[in-house]
């Protein structure tokens, strides 16, 4: 493999792993409050939708952009309602998330454009446009570093800077602010919580508010970043493997972020070779496919490391009477 | 004396809450302008007033039985099977081998094999998450929705590279030899002058699902093993303190839930296809998880919401048929569904309660 494929397959791990990301510190941010999320996957989709209908209709990616994130918020809200409210079950509501996001984006976007459940694609100012950084075009002359500067690291639309600029923030917020403090502890122990005089409601509403608009940064950039418009299950699993990078990084920002690279490697490299030979041995296409969960079941079963989820994660938190 | 009367909670709380999913989903149609009235009207036209219809909706419900069984079990030992989609597939890779490679003399032959064949393969696929649960305290939701994934990529290389006839476009295995071919309703009930079931893949495995209703029941409600999953369901610590292993019935529930899963391969594999292709397992694994919710994990109820299910997803193909209305209503409801009668469970449950006691603290 040469520099230049390098590149390429670099480049988009880069794009491909953007919204994992996104939706990866989502979860965190759900799951650190002690609010399980399997339902990232129909939020993105939601926000994906609503992005690009948006878009679509208006003309203008800024406020698909809105929109998307509104969808997101408005899914986090109904699984916030049934698990901190109403204290249900925080799994099945996910998953009535999931098939509820999976349902509706088809019939509206029939209803609203009679294209088979999808969007019109989008041009111009309906989506994000590549920015280049600044010296790109100068720098590109440079060995290796020219290169790498300019395709890779330059020429991405904004979400993706915004991602990768989350890590870094998602790590100050837990970790050095009261409330980032707050929401860690409300996930590990939330009657302690409650004896301070803090709400766990208030707490635990703010994490799913904070992971519905990340959710909905990730559907944006699907639908208005990486591709041109929404088609139906345009998500493809990608809330799930957010999920296993989620469990993969162990709840930390920044372990998130090597957990997204890696798998968004793996997409990129199953999308751009399809069987892989090594001397003789050839890797089938399914086999990358299929790694990401399969490392994930390796992590969980604690072979390597050990994974262990925030102690009060998917417990509804009911005060003593 | 603070709860409701049994009938309250085993009946109208579902009821209550399958008649809020109904209003938001009429909301739906509205709110695509169509109108709910003429929807449900052409629903029950074409999944129930003809025989084809019946023959369509109980193929479904067959689906759905195996499926909303598979869920129960794992809910009676309070687990969650989201995996019921994969073991699904396995099962139907199961299914497709003994059908493809052993010479059957007549189908009631093969569907025995077939049947073995695909409740192994299912409980086999559930088998490693059920180990890493009782053994290694791997969260059993989380590795079975990681196993749908793998199940899917395991079932396209097996079609693609292994079980692919020479020449053949599409990911699919050969179709199966006619000793396999179980009979339709159309076959056994039709007759010359009453053509019923015309053309609809309703078939022998409906009346393997009722049997495994059957079963359900005797197993969780009569049998020593039933005990124990429903004892540790309920309590894991009082369950260990009786002596039953949680380890062992960790991993026998799972076992049989993947088994239950792998059976309804039996119906849309051998029974509708007679071959094994990408995408049989149509999403069933999951309706599974709102039946069960809906059924309260009895096989009663399981039955019935099957047969709703059955209803809506042929009602729903009508639908598309003949409006504007795409099939993915159906997956809205189905979402409905399971936030209503799964998740909003207390929405619905508290009010009730506080109702109860309030009638009975003034008639008492």
């Amino acid at each position: 493999m040469d520099f230049a494929t390098l590149l390429q397959v670099l480049d988009s791990t880069v794009r491909l792993a953007t919204p994992l990301l996104l939706a990866c510190l989502a979860g965190l941010f759900s799951e650190r409050s002690g609010i399980v999320d399997i339902g990232l996957e129909g939020k993105m989709l939601a926000a994906a939708f609503a992005s690009a209908a948006i878009a679509a209709v208006t003309g203008s990616v800024w406020l698909g952009l809105l929109a998307g994130i509104v969808a997101s918020t408005v899914m986090s809200g109904i699984h916030g309602l049934a698990s901190i409210t109403f204290r249900g079950n925080q799994l099945i509501s996910g998953v009535a998330i999931n098939f509820l996001a999976s349902g509706l984006t088809v019939l509206i976007a029939q209803d609203w454009f009679g294209q088979g459940g999808r969007t019109p694609s989008l041009m111009g100012s309906g989506r994000f446009e590549a920015i280049t950084l600044p010296f790109a075009q100068a720098l590109s002359g440079v060995p290796v570093i020219g290169p790498i500067y300019a395709e890779l690291i330059s020429g991405h639309s904004i979400l993706v800077y915004v991602a990768f600029l989350m890590v870094p923030l998602s790590w100050f917020v837990l970790y050095r602010t009261r409330f980032g403090l707050r929401l860690r502890a409300v996930g590990e122990a939330p009657e302690a919580v409650d004896t301070a005089g803090v709400s766990v409601v208030g707490l635990r509403y703010a994490a799913i508010v904070i992971c519905g608009v990340l959710c909905g940064l990730a559907g944006a950039y699907l639908a208005t970043g990486l591709q041109a418009g929404f088609v139906r299950e345009m998500t493809a699993g990608r809330g799930y493997i957010a999920l296993a990078a989620l469990i993969f990084a162990k709840w930390r920002p920044w372990y998130a972020l090597f957990a997204c690279l890696l798998f968004g490697l793996l997409q990129a490299v199953a999308l751009r070779f399809q069987n892989i030979d090594l001397g003789g041995i050839t890797i089938p296409v399914q086999v990358m496919d299929a790694l990401p969960y399969i490392l994930t079941v390796i992590i969980l079963a604690g072979f390597v490391g050990k994974a262990i989820p925030p102690r009060a994660s998917g417990e509804p938190y009911q005060k003593e009477r | 004396m603070d709860k409701m009367p049994a009938w309250a909670d085993a009946v109208l709380v579902p009821l209550i809450s399958i008649l809020l999913a109904a209003i938001l989903s009429a909301l739906v149609i509205l709110a695509i302008g169509e109108s709910p009235l003429d929807a449900l009207n052409l629903m029950v036209e074409g999944a129930l007033m003809r025989s084809s219809g019946w023959g369509y909706t109980l193929y479904y419900t067959t689906n759905f039985i195996f499926t909303g069984l598979c869920v129960a079990v794992a809910f009676h030992a309070k687990m969650f099977n989201i995996g019921g989609e994969g073991q699904a597939m396995i099962g139907g890779l199961g299914v497709a081998l003994v059908c493809l490679f052993i010479p059957f003399p007549h189908w009631s032959i093969a569907l025995l094999v077939a049947t073995a064949a695909a409740a192994v393969f299912g409980a086999l696929w559930a088998l490693i998450p059920a180990y890493l649960q009782a053994k290694r305290g791997s969260h059993i939701v989380i590795t079975t929705i990681m196993f749908n994934f793998i199940a899917a990529a395991v079932l396209n290389y097996v079609l693609v590279n292994v079980l692919r006839p020479q020449g053949a476009m599409d990911p699919a295995t050969a179709t199966f030899p006619a000793a396999t071919h179980l009979p339709t309703f159309q076959e056994m009930f039709a007759t010359a002058d009453n053509p019923l079931f015309r053309g609809s893949p309703a078939n022998v495995t409906f009346f393997l699902a009722v049997l495994a209703c059957v079963g359900f029941w005797y197993l969780i409600w009569r049998t020593k093993l039933g005990y124990e999953i429903r004892a540790f369901g309920h309590s894991e610590s009082a369950a260990k303190y009786a002596g039953i292993s949680p380890v062992r019935i960790t991993i026998v529930a799972m076992l049989i839930s993947g088994g239950l899963a792998g059976m309804m391969a039996l119906n849309t594999t051998m029974g509708e296809a007679e071959r094994l292709v990408m995408n049989a397992t149509e999403g069933a694994g999951f309706i599974g998880i709102a039946v069960a919710l809906m059924g309260r994990s009895h096989p009663v109820g399981i039955f019935l919401a099957a047969l709703l299910f059955g209803f809506l997803y042929q009602g729903g193909a009508e639908l598309a048929l003949w409006t504007n209305i795409p099939r993915e209503l159906i997956t809205v409801i189905q979402a409905l569904v399971i936030l209503f009668t799964g998740a909003l469970d207390n929405m619905v449950r508290m009010p009730l309660e506080r109702i109860f006691l309030a009638t009975r603290r003034r008639n008492g």
